[in-house]
């Protein structure tokens, strides 16, 4: 086009495309460095343990991730907006309580019952985003009311007891089957895990390329000057967490599916996992910029780290005090990366 | 000929605040219509209720002769009611095309995916038209904060708007930027866009308006012809008052002893080789142009930033500080120029700031607040200065930027310093507040202590300082007396640069 000429920046201004720029772009150097520190991970403990690259190994991985990533993009979607989401951990018990009510207490269809859990959460999720939006209530203080609300319906719902899925054979298969291993025997990819996937790409896409993904940032960045635009920011936000509470309902499949059951008394401190793992992947908790690609790197970060301190032999107690201090390395490499600007 | 906007007897009010009384306003398509008054006169919420921030009380509203009623933003801006908000109200992490059409995004086919190059090519299209080289493309966080401004007009005008609120639109811009932004509204102006222009500048208002509406404590004071009326007159309606001019001040503090001096001081690219006397009861002036180095030097003396060489003397004796808090037991104290950032809890009360700094010497058994005493003192400085509050509980969020300063300045006469750098000390303060200012910062001089008065408006320098310093890229390139410095002398010394001086 030749109005590109003409519109050259100012020499003070470095513009922002160009694949230089975006690759040395703050979001795209802390994503650099989450997969510099992956992939270091990876090495290390493959070194430290030959179980470790097994491919056993690297399924349980992966299957393990698969929950937690989950989790963790929807709370991408809420931190970006500035906000922060307490309640996913329990939600998603929630959901697969509500799952179980539907499949095993009133013997109906499967396909109902994964509609009924989505549904659940993103109700759920609506909720949370209408005490936020309509209602005024800090996220931190709505969601954690959320959270606490949800754990207890879970218990009263299932009456404290494990709902087990004995009445649909079928539905282990939602996790633990493998579409990807009839196709290529020797890798055996749980569904959980294309699940995983295949969200995170929609995601990504839904972030950056529709006006729910442009608001979400836009929210994050100066949520007055959207309000001042004439957008109807309190829609937009609830639909936001709307969103964020289907993801959950989705990570509630997928954990019931792996259990073959609703474990109510589950929940609680997935909320800070997932957050771990979006602030590992370089979302920023004032909000204005991530990405769904770092917070599935972090994801990963987190469990290869749980996994390998495992076969290491490492004690349990020190692997919670090995993640806590990555937690405090990652953000502290965040705000060193930022000063140097 | 019918208004664009007309306003009649509209009333608003705040929780305990009356903002606008029985207020009329009058917009004309082809007019830029300037509007004036101090700061708290409620220009801004006048402007915010025609754009349908806020929503009135009281009184009629006519678009076009007909009546309206806003109750979003969005409704003003289907009316052709554009507005540039006083504070950038831009989404710093989104680029300069999204920003410009936030919420009016164009979809892709399917309506589900934002088109990015259809955007893109329509920003380009304006800032095009408006003759501003940007690439739409840009992160805004990148860009300077006159570009920025920029942006907030092109967004403006991205609506078609009829008529277009700028709100203190040059705040941030030079001289160059300035003149490209009247450019921009006089052809405006040609297509019969109404304008409506706050500004606290009088050089601008007499360049770019046609008429003036002055308000005054939330009301209507008149509406005149810009060409036919004085800058003075303006002045006149706005503080209810004609505003004696004030001959500068002649200095008397030469002989006094020296209270601080700093010699070869090296602090960054903006402390080149800087030394300076400050002697008891005068208040040296530091003039320059904006980056002169000024901000700097003081942050340096103060210990808020490193220095890299050179000495600074208190009282005789040679000193070393490497923290705020040394400078502060030197008995040293500095005003930032941005007090809500770094001078104030806005949130807190009048009383909490004013201890906030010495907040020791109230305690008993270093644990428990003396409230009554921290109550005495604070009543003590609301005398003493002339802090206009309804009570010492008051929050300072819901003060003037005048009480604002006073309050400051209280809080480091709390702490008994006897060297004051006060950067920029009447920024965003209005007229009437101002000589206020000027009359303490002239009293704390004759009390003895030792002033440093960064300030950019040179009438300001002239009118207060003993002895003006004048920096240019971070050397002190000159120092003038009271007696034998001008404007143009100031000017002279402020632009100064390494490069011609060599030359």
């Amino acid at each position: 086009m030749t109005l590109q000429s003409d519109t050259a920046a100012l020499p003070d201004q470095k513009p922002s495309s160009g694949f230089k720029a975006r690759l040395f772009s703050p979001t795209a150097l802390q994503k650099l460095l989450a997969f510099a520190s992956l992939i270091l991970l990876l090495i290390f403990f493959s070194f430290a343990s030959p179980a470790f690259m097994q491919m056993d190994n690297i399924l349980g991985i992966l299957q393990a991730t698969a929950v937690n990533g989950v989790l963790a993009i929807a709370s991408t979607f809420v931190i970006i907006t500035g906000g922060i989401d307490l309640s996913v951990g329990t939600l998603m018990t929630f959901t697969a309580v509500i799952c179980g009510v539907f499949l095993t207490y009133w013997h109906l269809p499967m396909g109902i019952g994964v509609l009924a859990a989505i549904v659940t959460g993103a109700l759920c999720g609506t909720i949370s985003g209408t005490l936020t939006a309509k209602m005024k209530i800090p996220p931190f203080i709505a969601t954690l009311g959320m959270m606490l609300l949800l754990k207890g319906l879970s218990l009263v719902v299932s009456a404290d007891k494990p709902i087990y899925f004995t009445d649909t054979e079928n539905f282990y298969r939602i996790s633990q089957d493998s579409l990807i291993g009839y196709l290529l025997p020797s890798v055996p990819v749980p569904n959980a895990v294309l699940i995983l996937f295949v969200l995170a790409i929609v995601s990504s896409i839904t972030l950056n390329r529709t006006a729910l993904g442009r608001y979400t940032f836009a929210l994050g960045s100066n949520e007055e000057a959207v309000r001042l635009s004439g957008v109807n920011v309190d829609r937009w936000k609830i639909a936001i967490y709307g969103l964020g509470g289907a993801i959950c309902g989705i990570a509630g499949l997928l954990i019931a599916s792996r259990l073959n059951s609703a474990q109510p008394a589950l929940g609680q401190g997935y909320e800070l996992e997932a957050i771990a793992a979006v602030v590992i992947g370089g979302t920023s908790l004032s909000g204005g910029s991530g990405t769904i690609l770092g917070t599935i790197i972090g994801a990963f970060i987190m469990s290869v780290l749980t996994n390998g301190l495992r076969i290491m032999s490492v004690a349990q107690e020190w692997q919670i005090v090995v993640t806590g201090l990555i937690i405090i390395l990652a953000v502290y490499a965040d705000i060193l990366r930022r000063r140097k600007r | 000929m019918t208004p664009l906007i007309s306003v009649n007897k509209l009333c608003k009010s705040f929780p305990g605040v009356r903002a606008l009384h029985d207020v009329q306003f009058e917009l004309m398509a082809g007019e830029v219509h300037a509007l004036m008054g101090e700061n708290g006169a409620g220009k801004s919420t006048l402007m915010k209720i025609l754009a349908g921030v806020y929503t009135r009380d009281s009184g009629d509203m006519f678009v076009d002769g007909k009546p309206v009623a806003f109750t979003s933003p969005r409704d003003a801006q289907a009316a052709g009611i554009g507005i540039i908000h006083q504070e950038l109200q831009l989404m710093n992490h989104l680029t300069v095309a999204q920003n410009i059409f936030i919420g009016r995004e164009p979809r892709g086919h399917l309506g589900l995916f934002l088109d990015e190059s259809e955007l893109n090519a329509r920003a380009r299209e304006i800032l095009e038209r408006m003759h501003v080289h940007l690439d739409p493309r840009t992160v805004v966080d990148t860009l300077t904060v006159a570009s920025q401004q920029m942006v907030e007009i092109a967004k403006a005008l991205s609506f078609d708007s009829r008529v277009l609120i700028m709100d203190e639109p040059t705040s941030a811009l030079n001289d160059a930027e300035i003149a490209e932004l009247f450019r921009i509204i006089r052809k405006l102006k040609e297509r019969g866009v109404g304008i409506v222009y706050i500004s606290h500048k009088m050089d601008e208002l007499k360049q770019i308006s046609d008429r003036v509406t002055v308000m005054r404590d939330g009301e209507y004071v008149a509406t005149v012809g810009t060409a036919q009326t004085s800058v003075q007159a303006i002045i006149g309606m706005m503080v209810g008052r004609t505003l004696a001019d004030v001959a500068p001040y002649q200095g008397t503090a030469r002989h006094n002893d020296v209270a601080l001096e700093v010699k070869n001081l090296n602090a960054g690219p903006l402390v080149k080789d800087v030394s300076f006397t400050l002697r008891k009861g005068e208040i040296l002036g530091f003039a320059g142009l904006m980056g002169a180095g000024r901000t700097e030097v003081a942050r340096a003396v103060f210990g808020a930033d490193p220095i890299e060489s050179g000495e600074i003397i208190v009282k005789g004796a040679k000193v070393r500080i490497t923290r705020p808090s040394d400078a502060v037991a030197h008995s040293i104290g500095y005003l930032s120029e941005d007090r809500k950032r770094f001078g104030l809890a806005t949130g807190m009360d009048v009383e909490s700031n004013i201890v906030m700094s010495n907040l020791g010497k109230f305690l008993s058994l270093n644990m428990f607040l003396r409230r009554t005493q921290v109550r005495k003192t604070a009543l003590h400085f609301i005398n003493l200065l002339g802090i206009r509050t309804p009570s010492a509980t008051q929050p300072v969020r819901l003060l003037s930027g005048g009480n604002q300063q006073k309050i400051v300045i209280a809080k480091w006469l709390e702490r008994n310093c006897d060297v004051l750098f006060f950067d920029e000390p009447t920024r965003g303060i209005d007229v009437g507040a101002k000589s206020e200012i000027y009359k303490l910062l002239r009293a704390l001089a004759e009390q003895g202590k030792a002033i440093v008065m960064i300030s950019s408006e040179l009438p300001e320098i002239l009118r207060m300082s003993d002895r003006i310093v004048v920096m240019c890229e971070g050397r002190v390139t000159g120092e003038l007396t009271a007696g034998e410095a001008t404007q143009e002398r100031i000017m002279h010394l402020a632009t100064q640069r390494e490069s011609l001086q060599t030359a």
